[in-house]
């Protein structure tokens, strides 16, 4: 330990006493105090601010603001339920695809890889967390989305049209890529490095006679993966999945980039759509009187979502940790 | 291996695999070559990322994009100095806003509050914070100093930041001084040390490098943040007031603008600048891992 590696000489004490007279000991006890309630105080001004923005929102519409699906600037009429669904159905395709993969990487990093690159792999997956969205979002709309145009959609649609429900659901009526898939798979990709990383410290705590036992009996990695390790990390993987709906749900830039931002109740996967919080980017700075309001009141809505989401991650995955 | 042959004589003493069943070998194989495939994936999107980066940024990195202010509409040529200032200035501005606020209460919970019903609901609200939609930062900062102050300015958007960065500053400051042994804590005070000198000298001393690590990932975090700065310091094509008044140029929301329009100039320029942001954050990133990894080395 490096830490005291400054003598206490007896000057060296006076200097402390003197520095550290009652008074001072007091005002830091209170500073770190005061700090710590602006950790509250943040998240009850960013509710507060949210209700009281979007109160005349939900007072001039009432419950029906959740379930309209008209947002005509014009008429000054507001409804959020093309934003909910579409933030919903987003984040849905994005858990699909990124949990399986999460969950993958993290059985690599614990189970698989062995020791000298465990290090590397496990920072190239978290690098991923650290490239800022609005990159995600070029991505997605000039690498990604015309790749996806072309190889997807375009043969997808060709092979699934007149069927009964396919047809419907992966039906690209202009398959130009961008949509409410293409959001979905770039946020699968966000989220991939938060679950991961967190399923792998969850699979790094369960005691490894477990493991060591499982294998000695004579069970595959898969079998130990399946019936020993999983069981055990059980309600604390669904905590991870959370915290990945979480970032999702509330994910901005990358999405504003690529869902097409259109207001339409569609069933397709392929068309374009919008979520809560691009709509929230797109429209938020032109915005005045009721169509502000009704932004306020959509924010409140994701904000309420996302609290429960994740709190419900926090308390699941805290659980664990404690026995 | 001999019993093997003795118990099955139909397979070979040399396969590995000769007494499990095929659908056990079978399913085990597949776990083992989808996992190395999920990650190998991982890997590989960061990788294409960066090269896309690379392949289109570096065509339109000149020295003009670090001396010229953003080009107006339809106007040739032009850089991103300002941009690249106001950003500078915005982060750093968080980050000095954030970091005696997260160190405070990060100590607050590690050294005051430890158990308490205060210290476990802070901790709770920090957690939400610290994933909670960037964007709804950027609407009540928007509320809160934007509208009351009459318009936008660089001040809203180093609040914002701010907001972004303090819970990250909280976690890693808590994590890291519960890591410093009480022994230590214990021999200070045993030399008539009062909690606030034990704390400053001895707990903060110790977890030193943790704590520098949570500052720089909180900057690399914030660095490239642009939801919360669209409503916040906004952005504009010159040269900000020095006084952040009104719209303060910022790196991200010039390449959400820039990447989106329909000038081949501004495209190339929003393609420079997000090559020169992801390095930077990236750079940030990778040194805050080392210098912790050091840190746990000694």
């Amino acid at each position: 330990m490096v830490v005291v590696s400054d003598k206490m000489t007896v000057s060296n004490m006076q200097t402390l006493r003197r520095r550290s007279s009652p008074a001072f000991d007091q005002g830091f006890r209170w500073a770190a105090y005061g700090s710590a309630l602006v950790v509250l105080a943040v998240l009850a001004g960013i509710i507060g601010t949210m209700i009281y923005g979007g109160w005349p929102a939900f007072q001039e519409f009432g419950f029906g603001f959740v379930t309209s699906s008209v947002w005509n600037v014009g008429q000054d009429q507001y409804g959020a339920w093309v934003a909910i669904s579409g933030t919903l159905t987003s984040a849905l395709i994005a858990l699909v695809i990124g949990v399986p993969i999460s969950i993958g990487i993290a059985i690599f990093l614990t189970q698989l890889c062995p020791p000298w690159l465990r290090r590397p792999v496990s920072t190239v997956i978290e690098l991923l967390a650290a490239v800022p969205s609005i990159i995600y979002g070029m991505w997605g709309l000039f690498v990604f989305a015309p790749l996806f145009a072309k190889y997807v959609q375009v043969p997808l649609t060709s092979i699934v049209e007149g069927m009964p429900i396919l047809g419907t659901v992966l039906y690209a009526r202009v398959p130009s890529g961008v949509g409410m898939m293409t959001a979905g798979i770039i946020l699968s990709i966000m989220i991939i490095p938060f679950i991961a990383s967190i399923t792998r410290d969850i699979l790094d705590q369960i005691p490894t006679v477990l493991r060591e036992s499982a294998y000695g009996i004579g069970c595959t990695t898969w079998e130990v993966v399946r019936f020993v390790l999983l069981p055990q990390a059980g309600v604390s993987i669904i905590g991870a999945i959370m915290l990945g709906l979480g970032r999702a749900l509330g994910e901005t830039m990358a999405v504003t980039f690529v869902i097409g931002n259109a207001n339409r109740l569609s069933l397709s996967l392929f068309d374009p759509s919008s979520t809560i919080a691009s709509r929230i980017a797109n429209e938020f700075n032109e915005a005045a009187g009721l169509q502000m309001n009704a932004l306020l009141a959509l924010g409140c809505i994701l904000f309420v979502v996302t609290f429960i989401v994740l709190a419900l991650a926090r308390l699941l995955i805290a659980r664990v940790k404690t026995h | 291996m001999d019993t093997a042959v003795y118990d099955h004589p139909a397979t070979t003493a040399h396969a590995p695999w000769g007494r499990v069943r095929r659908s056990r070998h079978v399913a085990d194989r597949a776990l083992k070559i989808i996992c190395t495939l999920f990650t190998g994936l991982g890997a590989f999107v960061l990788g294409w990322i960066l090269l896309m980066l690379l392949v289109e940024g570096i065509g339109g990195l000149s020295p003009a994009v670090f001396t010229e202010t953003t080009p107006g509409p339809g106007t040739e040529g032009g850089g991103i100095a300002n941009a690249i200032v106001g950003s500078l200035i915005l982060t750093i501005l968080g980050v000095m806003i954030a970091t005696p606020i997260g160190v405070l209460a990060g100590t607050y919970l590690a050294e005051y509050g430890k158990n308490s019903k205060l210290a476990t609901v802070i901790r709770f609200v920090n957690d939400i914070l610290l994933a909670a939609p960037s964007i709804l930062i950027g609407l009540f900062v928007y509320i809160l100093m934007v509208q009351p102050m009459g318009g936008y300015s660089g001040w809203a958007g180093g609040v914002a930041l701010a907001i972004i960065a303090v819970p990250v500053i909280v976690r890693s400051t808590e994590d890291m001084l519960r890591l410093v042994p009480g022994s230590l804590r214990e021999a200070g005070a045993a030399l008539g040390a009062p909690m606030s000198t034990v704390i400053v000298k001895i707990s903060w001393k110790a977890a030193r490098a943790g704590m520098v690590t949570g500052v720089i990932l909180a900057t690399a975090r914030i660095a490239g943040e642009t939801a919360p700065l669209l409503f916040t310091a906004l952005n504009n094509n010159f040269w900000f007031s020095p006084s952040l008044m009104g719209g303060v140029s910022n790196l991200p929301v010039t390449i959400y603008q820039f990447a989106l329009a329909p000038y081949e100039n501004w495209r190339q320029l929003a393609w420079a600048g997000a090559l020169i942001i992801t390095l930077s954050i990236l750079a940030l990133s990778i040194v805050a891992r080392l210098l912790l990894k050091k840190d746990k080395v000694r």
